[in-house]
């Protein structure tokens, strides 16, 4: 469909939030603790944060939760009884407050868990979300997601971006899917007329830093390239990249037991453990960090282009703010683009 | 409450609170019977990771017990594992955990009446604490989806 | 710093060491870990009091061990590390060579670990005010109200763990947390995984712990998780006597006196 240009007063936000709030959806949107933003349930607008440039946390447990039931089991003398997810209880949501590097990625996440199985569950889930995102007025140093493909005022992925104005101004809303436009018939008087604002000057401006292209064609050819051992000698080994990577999808299974009932659980795991690929013979086929580390970038930069013809990396750089040991990807892309071969 | 039967596990030493309470039963002192019996090799055996598991599967008290100072088959088991109680009891109180909850005792094989006197004073200072719903609520069980709420 | 990096050129030109460990200027104004293997490599090192991070988590990896002898960039809190590590028995003066920082930020040379730790000994663990100040105000709050503190705190870990991994004692290869037969923790980040994960690092780390705050500066969301290792050190100050990181000293947690605290055994 065309996207179609509204005008959304500041005032209204509040108006709109609660809208949506009495109209039985849960909502989504960053809230700040210890000075750091994460997407959790919103009880009131009052509550949402404000300024960041970009949330600690990316909002993929929206769809993709840390830690989440997929089945319960229980044993007794008339045999196995296994109970599955029951779609009808995966409530409604509205993710409130997203970047456009985030909405983003959650076609590139999508395509991972629609690979070959499409994941029921993680489906189920997102067709209930409806991403409300909100343009960069700002970036800082880590962000790059005009290399990749985005811009910080992306409509993809977004059912309605909202562009604020000017500093305290109104926003510029641009309904762009069927879920957006159901929104905004909710209460058509809050979207009024827009004309037709010329919304890049209100965006951020984010330079190009490479070309993700020229880094895959790259890749292909530095496997055994030292520039890994070199990057990654200061990695400790944490998942924290990947934890808050809008992106990153490894999970791990696992069976929560008591007695002769429990649950399996989908949980996130990170490629970056050490114990991450070591098998039960005691063998590791990534020893050493820097083949984690090569796995990490080589996933999104080479395999995920190559088998879901998307990348997976939005440039919102997360992993290097949450790095502990300073791991900069946007640096690390760039030496890889820059290295002999 | 009237009808609450706290569940308690002890974790016991071989040598010593075991035999305690082998006494007791031998002795023909009767004593409460919601204690389930753990039985370890020393005091200095018992992990403290255990304790936990016992609040997880749902105990609402513990009862950790093993020989008297200077008394241990071992030498020096139960001194080591004091000073693990030390630290652990005070980490439990820190983090909230109620440690009116976890006793500890020395019980010599001859103490068979200590013993039945341990387990009815904690079975009736659990009573009157309640169950530990405050532990259980966190045991998800079945395990709920977390969505970051 | 000049003399800093004429020293570390130095040990790497006369192959007393084959790696030097500093901080060099990372992103955002933040500093971050060098591994200079070339003398001309150490004049990126830089050292002001942006230099947190505990530097000494890296002389148990493999892929720098593997370097050779290292030379390693210590402030009071590292060198600390090291001396523990050292009477954990992972390194010695021929894998490890400490240059150190005093308080003062002046540098300061040492032969061997000997001398590292009885430098170590001139300064006690102290904890700064302002945690002290937390601790307090925990401690006067009901268990109830601590146990709500510490639920609120501890939901939003993802345990990418990067705690254990910025720790200097978090050094085994397979870490209790990491067991499936039995899964002493459970897996997933609720709060009872969540807050087990917590309590047994915390444990692990008693009579261990430097006070170096490694594991609050990495972890991604800012949980106060150090208040628990500083809870510990407390207790251990209160209750036994404190400790100092000694590389031939007993343990703290692995030895015993006859009359430690009892009081609270029937």
């Amino acid at each position: 469909m065309n996207i179609e240009k509204r005008l959304v007063r500041k005032g209204s936000l509040e108006k709109l939030f609660n809208l949506l709030k009495n109209n039985g959806n849960t909502i989504m949107g960053p809230l700040e603790r210890n000075g750091k933003t994460r997407f959790a349930s919103v009880n009131s607008f009052r509550d949402i944060a404000s300024g960041y440039v970009q949330t600690t946390q990316s909002s993929k447990e929206v769809a993709f939760p840390r830690a989440e039931k997929i089945l319960d089991y229980s044993k007794n003398a008339a045999g196995m009884s296994v109970k599955g997810i029951d779609p009808a209880e995966i409530p409604q949501v509205v993710l409130w407050g997203v970047r456009p590097c985030d909405a983003m990625g959650i076609g590139e996440l999508s395509a991972i868990f629609n690979w070959d199985y499409k994941d029921k569950i993680y489906n189920n889930r997102l067709s209930r979300v409806t991403v409300i995102g909100f343009s960069c007025e700002k970036a800082d140093e880590y962000c790059f997601c005009t290399s990749v493909g985005g811009n910080p005022g992306s409509t993809e992925g977004s059912d309605i971006l909202l562009t604020r104005m000017g500093g305290d101004g109104d926003f510029l809303a641009e309904i762009i899917t069927g879920k957006g436009a159901r929104i905004a018939a909710l209460s058509p008087e809050l979207f009024e007329e827009a004309g037709n604002p010329e919304k890049d000057k209100f965006l951020a401006s984010v330079p190009v830093r490479f070309e993700r292209e020229m880094i895959s064609r790259k890749l292909d050819k530095i496997f055994e390239s030292d520039e890994w051992v070199s990057q990654s000698l200061k990695c400790l080994g944490c998942g924290a990249c990947a934890y808050v990577c809008p992106t990153c999808a490894c999970f791990d299974i696992q069976d929560e037991a008591h007695g002769r009932s429990g649950s399996r659980v989908r949980c996130w795991d990170s490629c970056g453990f050490s114990m991450f690929t070591l098998h039960t013979s005691g063998h590791n086929p990534r020893e050493v960090q820097s083949q984690r580390w090569r796995q990490r970038i080589m996933h999104k930069f080479s395999y995920m282009p190559d088998r879901l013809s998307v990348y997976g990396c939005t440039g919102c750089g997360r992993c290097s703010r949450a790095c502990p040991a300073d791991m900069n990807i946007l640096e690390h892309l760039i030496s890889i683009q820059e290295a002999e071969v | 409450m009237a009808d609450f039967e706290p569940r308690i596990v002890a974790f016991v030493c071989n040598w010593c609170t075991y035999a305690g309470a082998d006494l007791t039963g031998t002795s023909r002192i009767k004593y409460a019977s919601n204690v389930r019996i753990v039985r370890f090799p020393c005091t200095g055996r018992i992990d403290y990771m255990l304790l936990l598991k016992a609040f997880d599967e749902g105990a609402d008290g513990i009862i950790v017990s093993g020989c008297h100072p200077n008394d241990c088959h071992y030498t020096s088991g139960n001194f080591h594992a004091r000073r693990r109680w030390i630290m652990f009891r005070s980490l439990c109180d820190f983090l909230g955990i109620d440690i009116r909850r976890i006793k500890f005792s020395w019980v010599s094989a001859a103490e068979g009446a200590k013993w039945a006197d341990i387990v009815n004073s904690t079975v009736s200072s659990i009573r009157e604490l309640g169950p530990y719903e405050e532990y259980r609520k966190i045991v998800k069980r079945p395990a709920k989806e977390v969505t970051n709420g | 710093m000049d003399e800093l990096r004429k020293k570390a050129g130095e040990l790497l030109e006369a192959s007393a060491v084959k790696v030097i460990i500093g901080y060099e200027n990372g992103s955002d104004g933040k500093t971050r870990a060098l591994f200079a293997e070339k003398p001309e490599e150490t004049a990126r090192l830089v050292f002001d009091s942006r230099c947190v991070m505990n530097l000494a988590t890296y002389v148990t990896k493999k892929e720098v061990r593997n370097k050779g002898r290292i030379g390693l960039v210590a402030t009071l809190p590292v060198m600390r590390a090291v001396i523990q590590l050292a009477s954990e028995h992972q390194v010695d003066d021929a894998g490890l060579l400490v240059i150190g920082i005093t308080p003062e930020s002046k540098m300061v040379e040492f032969k061997d670990l000997a001398e590292v730790e009885a430098f170590v000994h001139r300064y006690q663990i102290e904890i700064d005010s302002k945690q002290k100040e937390m601790l307090d105000k925990l401690e006067k709050m009901t268990p109830s109200e601590r146990w709500d503190f510490w639920i609120r705190e501890l939901t939003p870990c993802f345990k990418c763990y990067a705690c254990r991994a910025a720790c200097p004692m978090c050094y085994c290869h397979r870490c209790t947390v990491d067991f499936n037969q039995p899964q002493w923790v459970p897996v997933p980040s609720h709060e009872l995984g969540n807050i087990e994960w917590h309590i047994m690092r915390a444990i692990h780390l008693a009579g261990r712990c430097v006070d170096c705050d490694a594991c609050y500066n990495a972890c991604p969301l800012a949980i106060p998780l150090n208040l628990l290792t500083k809870r510990m050190l407390l207790d251990a100050k209160e209750h036994l006597g404190g400790y100092q990181p000694s590389i031939k000293a007993d343990h703290l947690m692995s030895t015993y006196k006859p009359d430690d605290k009892d009081n609270f055994i029937i």
